[in-house]
C-alpha cells in the first residue's frame, strides 16, 4: 500500500501544479475563456454534462473497441503469415515499413469517399494505425524464439502446430503485448481522426463542433474524455497482460 | 587408431546379430562459419545396445553435443548414418528422450508443467503423467517447487527439472547431455545414485555425455573416450564391474586404476592439441 502511494505521488503532485499554474495565468493575465479557459472552466463545463456526451463517448468507445480488435487480429495474422513465409516477409516488411510514412489523416477523406460515412471508413483508419505495431511486435517476439528452446523441441518431435502454440507464441506473448499496449493509444487517435473526417457522433464529431462555435473550454472536455479513453485501453491491456503474463512479472519489475 | 573401418559386408553380419538400440556410424560434420571450414566429427562410430548405459567423454568442443543434435535430427551428418535397432533413422526427429547441455526450461511453465511437455508433445494422457512426475519430482528433491517457474529455481534445480524432463520422455534410448554439471558434488552424487538404482530397475538405454570419468566409470557399461576436435572415437572401455553398483566401488584399486588410465589417456590427448 506505501509503496503503490510512493509511485504514484510524484504525479499526482506534477499535475497539480501544472494545473494550478494553468488557472493562475489564466487569472492574472485575463485570458479570454474562448482562447484559452481555465482548467476550473473546464470542470465547471464537465460537471454540467453537456448535451450528448456520454452518449458521443460511448460511440467512441464503441468504435475504438471494434477497431482495435480488427485492427489488432490483422496485425497479428499479417505477423503469423509473414513469419511462416521467410520469403514473403522479405518482400513485404519493407513496404509495411513504408505504409506507416503515409499521413492517416492524409488518407482518411479518401477513404470517405471511396466507402462513404459509415463504419467501415473509420475503421480501416483504426486498423491503419493499430496493424503496424502489433504486426512488428509479433513478428519481432516470434523470430527471436530461444534457440536451445527451439532445438529441444524440434529434437523432441515437435510438430509445426505444437512447435508454434507451446513454444513460439507463449514466448513471443511479452513481446506482443507491447504492441498491443502501443495499438491501444493509437485505436483512440483512429477512431477521433475518423470522427472528425466524417460522422454525426462521437468524441470527433463533438469537438469539431465545439470548435466551430469557438467553445474551448467544451473542445478541453473533449480533449480529457479522449486522453481517460487512452488510458482506459491501456489499462484494459495491461488487465489483460497481467493475467496472461505471469510467468516473468517479477523479472520486468526489475528491468522497469 | 582405433577408428572403426567400415567393412563391405559388414552391414550383413550385423543384420544377423540382434541390432543396437543406437549405432552412430561414421558420422563426419564439418561447419562452415564465412570462409573457414571447421571439421568437427571425423568418422565417429559408436553403438549403444539395447538396455546399456555407455558415456562419452572427451575434450570440450570437441563435437559431443554436436554429435546429439545429430543422433537428435537437429542437423545432417556430412557423411555416416544413424541407426536404431538396425533401421536408418539419419534426420528423423523425436527419436531419443534427450537433456539438452542447457536445462532449456521453459519460462512459462511451472517446473511440473516442464516436466509434463514430453507426454503432451505425444498426445499421452495427462492425469497418469501428472502422478508419475509428482513421484519424480520428490525424489529428485523437488517436492514443494511443482508450481514455481524456472526462474525462481537454482541452477542446479533447473537442471534436475530437465533431467526428469527427459525421464519423462517416451523414447526409449536416452541421450543426456551433462546431466549433471551444475549440480554440487552432494547433490551430483545423490543424482547419480539415483540415476544408478532407477536405471537398474528398468534399464533404458542410456547415452550420457560427461567430463567426470568417475561418474561415468560408475555408472556406465561402456566408455567411450573422444579425441580432439576432428573428433572420433579415441578408446572403447569396457567397464567390468558387476551391478548393482555401490559407492564402495569408488575406492576399489580395480576402479582407481582405471580412472587413472583414462584421466593419462585424456591427458595425452589434450597435449596434442
Ligand atoms: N551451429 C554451429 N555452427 C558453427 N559451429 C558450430 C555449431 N555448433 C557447434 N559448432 C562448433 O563445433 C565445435 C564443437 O561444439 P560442441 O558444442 O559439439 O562441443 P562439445 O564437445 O559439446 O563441448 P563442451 O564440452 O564444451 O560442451 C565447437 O568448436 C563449436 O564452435
Ligand atoms: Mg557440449
Amino acid at each position: 500500500m506505501r509503496m503503490w502511494w510512493k509511485d504514484v505521488w510524484p504525479p499526482v503532485v506534477a499535475v497539480l501544479l501544472f494545473l494550478g499554474a494553468w488557472q493562475a495565468a489564466v487569472y492574472m493575465f485575463h485570458i479570454e475563456d474562448w482562447i484559452l479557459p481555465s482548467p476550473a472552466g473546464i470542470a465547471r463545463e464537465a460537471a454540467s454534462g453537456a448535451q450528448g456526451l456520454p452518449g458521443h463517448t460511448l460511440a467512441t468507445l464503441r468504435l475504438t473497441l471494434t477497431g482495435f480488435v480488427i485492427g489488432t487480429a490483422v496485425g497479428f495474422i499479417i505477423a503469423l503469415i509473414l513469419h511462416m513465409l521467410p520469403g514473403l516477409k522479405t518482400a513485404l516488411y519493407p513496404l509495411l515499413v513504408v505504409s506507416q510514412n503515409v499521413p492517416t489523416i492524409a488518407l482518411a477523406p479518401l477513404l470517405m469517399i471511396w466507402f462513404g460515412f459509415g463504419m467501415l471508413p473509420k475503421i480501416i483508419v483504426i486498423t491503419l494505425v493499430c496493424f503496424f505495431p502489433v504486426a512488428v511486435a509479433a513478428m519481432d517476439g516470434l523470430a527471436r524464439t530461444d534457440r536451445t528452446m527451439m532445438n529441444y523441441m524440434q529434437m523432441a518431435g515437435a510438430g509445426r502446430w505444437q512447435t508454434f502454440s507451446k513454444l513460439e507464441l507463449p514466448h513471443a506473448l511479452p513481446s506482443l503485448f507491447s504492441g498491443l499496449r502501443i495499438a491501444a493509444t493509437y485505436s483512440v487517435m483512429g477512431a477521433v481522426i475518423g470522427e472528425w473526417i466524417g460522422s454525426d457522433r462521437g468524441i470527433g464529431y463533438y469537438m469539431m463542433l465545439q470548435k466551430s462555435a469557438y467553445r474551448t473550454d467544451r473542445v478541453f472536455v473533449a480533449i480529457v474524455i479522449v486522453v481517460l479513453l487512452s488510458l482506459l485501453m491501456v489499462g484494459l491491456i495491461t488487465l489483460l497482460e497481467k493475467r496472461l503474463i505471469r510467468w516473468n512479472a517479477k523479472s520486468r519489475e526489475v528491468s522497469r | 587408431m582405433s577408428r572403426n573401418i567400415s567393412i563391405p559386408g559388414a552391414i550383413d553380419a550385423a543384420a544377423a546379430m540382434p541390432s543396437s538400440a543406437l549405432e552412430a556410424d561414421g558420422i563426419t560434420k564439418s561447419f562452415r562459419d564465412r570462409k573457414t571450414e571447421v571439421k568437427v566429427l571425423d568418422g565417429l562410430s559408436l553403438t549403444v545396445q539395447p538396455g546399456q548405459f555407455a558415456s562419452i567423454i572427451g575434450p570440450s568442443g570437441s563435437g559431443k553435443s554436436t554429435l546429439f543434435h545429430i543422433i537428435g535430427g537437429l542437423l545432417k551428418p556430412d557423411a555416416g548414418a544413424i541407426r536404431m535397432n538396425g533401421s536408418d533413422v539419419t534426420g528423423q526427429k523425436g527419436r531419443i528422450a534427450y537433456m539438452p547441455q542447457q536445462p532449456a526450461l521453459f519460462p512459462w511453465r511451472t517446473a511440473l508443467d516442464n516436466v509434463l511437455l514430453p507426454r503432451e508433445l505425444s498426445g499421452m494422457p495427462k492425469e497418469q503423467a501428472r502422478d508419475e512426475a509428482r513421484i519424480l519430482m520428490e525424489r529428485a528433491g523437488l517436492s514443494g517447487f511443482e508450481n514455481a517457474y524456472p526462474d525462481t529455481l537454482s541452477g542446479g534445480m533447473q537442471q534436475r527439472t530437465a533431467f526428469l524432463r527427459t525421464l519423462m520422455s517416451p523414447q526409449e534410448v536416452m541421450c543426456l547431455d551433462e546431466p549433471f554439471s551444475a549440480l554440487d558434488a552432494l547433490t551430483r552424487t545423490d543424482m547419480q545414485h539415483w540415476l544408478l538404482d532407477m536405471w537398474e530397475a528398468d534399464r533404458r538405454s542410456v547415452l550420457m555425455i560427461t567430463h567426470h570419468i568417475e561418474e561415468a566409470l560408475l555408472l556406465s557399461d561402456v566408455v567411450y573416450v573422444m579425441s580432439n576436435r576432428p573428433a572420433a572415437i579415441l578408446q572403447k572401455i569396457e567397464v567390468p564391474f558387476a551391478r548393482p553398483r555401490s559407492e564402495a566401488l569408488l575406492h576399489q584399486p580395480a576402479f582407481l586404476a582405471l580412472k587413472q588410465e583414462i584421466s593419462d589417456r585424456m591427458r595425452n590427448e589434450l597435449r596434442k592439441s
